[in-house]
């Protein structure tokens, strides 16, 4: 039951953050628009992205691509 | 009373210049907006001619050690290092109803060395450095709601080959506040059958027309009945992956982001690689051997948070759950801290485990009634760090006083596994405009 409430808890937070989201005019949006807050990697990330698809399990959701390229050695 | 004289009309006084800037002083001439391009006859400048808008060039320096590659059974070096360049350029026009068209091409070059691959052979004679190119082209077409595009990839290296095609639709929502993504991609890869010299069978076989083909440790010929031989590309082996992309970013309040991410990727075909030895338990080798399907799920999440005035906070958590048994988690925090608005220092960590793929084991402990069985340590239960600083300078008058150069990052990173493998990444990234 404690397990299951650590997954809902993130969830039900995330959801009620976005309901109650205010609608941003443009000029509120000069944090947000900062270069450092651009929801996606960085262009000097790519080769780091490469690498760890190659060297674990894992990949995708990140925006990278998943597929293509051996990564064999 | 004074105070509120005072601030009443100081208040008016900035009012005035502000409007004086919007009043219309050129009658007869055509209002101009700032969020649509027009032509000026003055300048030549017309947005409806393609233009470079922007170049980028990213080049990497990736040096690898560890002592579990899969080329000799999941024993011996894993010593590699990398030098990767890429550049991407950026081409600009406006099409009817000033839609934005984003053309990007993009090529990338890698030269590596590979400790390891010496030892295809049996004897380490195998060469050991290898080349990659690939490259990729990308159109976009940019509306006030959305986006919708298509790509193409090529890679091709000296065991590989891969084509691959994308599309993309992007939709803004909720008052231009939320963005919903779709993107579904496939690649179509061959990879050739390079067989750990030991494993080839030295056959001949003799078709109907008389021709004979001789396959050997060495390469394979084929004999013509006229006598005339040649040699023979080796076979290729074909690898198919298919995905599904859905992502939705929301701007939460003025200093919150968050994105949510899904793929869902469907691979077929030849999923093992050719060179990669197993030791069975009696001390006999053979190829690796992997299903031939598997299906993967990512699930994945981004907020960035903009805290006080220069400390900005980018976090990233994925989930990832796969048919071949293996679960894993990836946490990532970056603290880019402004020292000026134009210069941020960004240390960063990132956290990931993975439990094992039910086909792993590793040196000689696979039997040999096991159906499937690799001893490749990316599919072995582990955890790995990986952390380091990044530097970006993007001052308005452009880096190191070269107006062309408007941006520059700078990062390292240091990465270790529980396997022991251990790898140190240096990348440089330049922006032109």
């Amino acid at each position: 039951m404690i397990k299951q409430l650590i997954y809902v808890f993130p969830v039900m937070l995330l959801v009620a953050a976005i309901t109650s989201c205010a609608h941003l005019k443009e000029y509120q949006k000069s944090r947000l628009n900062d270069s450092e807050m651009v929801l996606a990697n960085r262009k000097a990330e790519k080769n780091e992205l490469n690498f760890q698809s190659y060297r674990e399990a894992a990949s995708g959701a990140n925006a990278g691509k998943t597929g293509g390229g051996c990564g064999c050695n | 009373m004074k105070k509120v004289f005072l601030t009443a009309l100081g208040f008016a006084m900035i009012c005035h210049h502000s409007l004086a800037q919007l009043r219309d002083t050129s009658a007869g001439k055509t209002p101009v907006s700032l969020y649509s391009p027009v032509p000026t006859a003055d300048t030549g400048y017309n947005p409806h001619k393609l233009r470079l808008d922007e170049v980028n060039l990213v080049s990497s320096y990736y040096s690898q050690n560890g002592d579990h590659s899969p080329v000799t059974g999941g024993i011996g070096t894993e010593k590699v290092t990398d030098i990767s360049n890429g550049i991407d350029l950026k081409f600009l026009w406006y099409g009817p109803n000033n839609r934005k068209n984003t053309l990007s091409a993009g090529l990338g070059f890698d030269m590596h060395t590979s400790a390891s691959q010496a030892y295809v052979s049996a004897t380490g004679a195998s060469k050991k450095d290898g080349t990659r190119v690939y490259p990729s082209l990308d159109w976009t077409v940019e509306g006030k709601k959305g986006s919708f595009g298509i790509g193409t990839y090529l890679s091709t290296e000296y065991n590989y080959n891969s084509f691959g095609a994308d599309m993309h639709f992007s939709r803004k929502v909720n008052n231009n506040n939320g963005e919903f993504s779709v993107k579904v991609q496939a690649y179509l890869d061959n990879v050739t059958l390079i067989y750990p010299s030991e494993l080839i069978p030295e056959t001949t076989t003799v078709t109907s027309s008389g021709t004979v083909i001789t396959t050997t440790a060495s390469g394979r010929t084929i004999s013509g009945s006229s006598g005339g031989s040649h040699e023979s590309n080796i076979p290729t082996s074909p690898r198919n992956t298919y995905t599904g992309s859905l992502s939705y970013s929301q701007m939460i309040n003025s200093r919150l982001q968050v994105a949510f991410m899904v793929d869902l990727v469907k691979q077929d075909g030849f999923l093992s690689l050719p060179f990669h030895r197993v030791y069975w338990s009696n001390g006999k080798d053979t190829i690796e051997h992997l299903p031939s399907s598997r299906a993967k799920l990512p699930l994945g999440f981004r907020l960035n948070y903009f805290l006080g005035d220069n400390i900005i906070i980018r976090s990233y958590y994925r989930y990832y759950t796969d048919d071949w048994g293996i679960r894993s988690n990836t946490a990532n925090i970056e603290i880019p801290y402004k020292i000026t608005p134009f210069f941020s220092l960004s240390p960063f960590y990132r956290y990931y485990d993975q439990t094992a793929a039910r086909y792993f084991a590793p040196y000689m402990a696979h039997s040999p009634a096991d159906e499937y069985y690799t001893s490749n340590y990316a599919y072995s239960k582990f955890n790995a760090s990986f952390y380091g600083v990044g530097l970006r300078l993007a001052p308005p008058k452009g880096v190191f006083g070269w107006q062309n150069l408007h941006e520059l990052e700078l990062r390292y990173g240091h990465y270790s596994q529980t396997t022991d493998l251990v790898s140190d990444v240096l990348s440089l990234s330049l922006g032109f405009k």
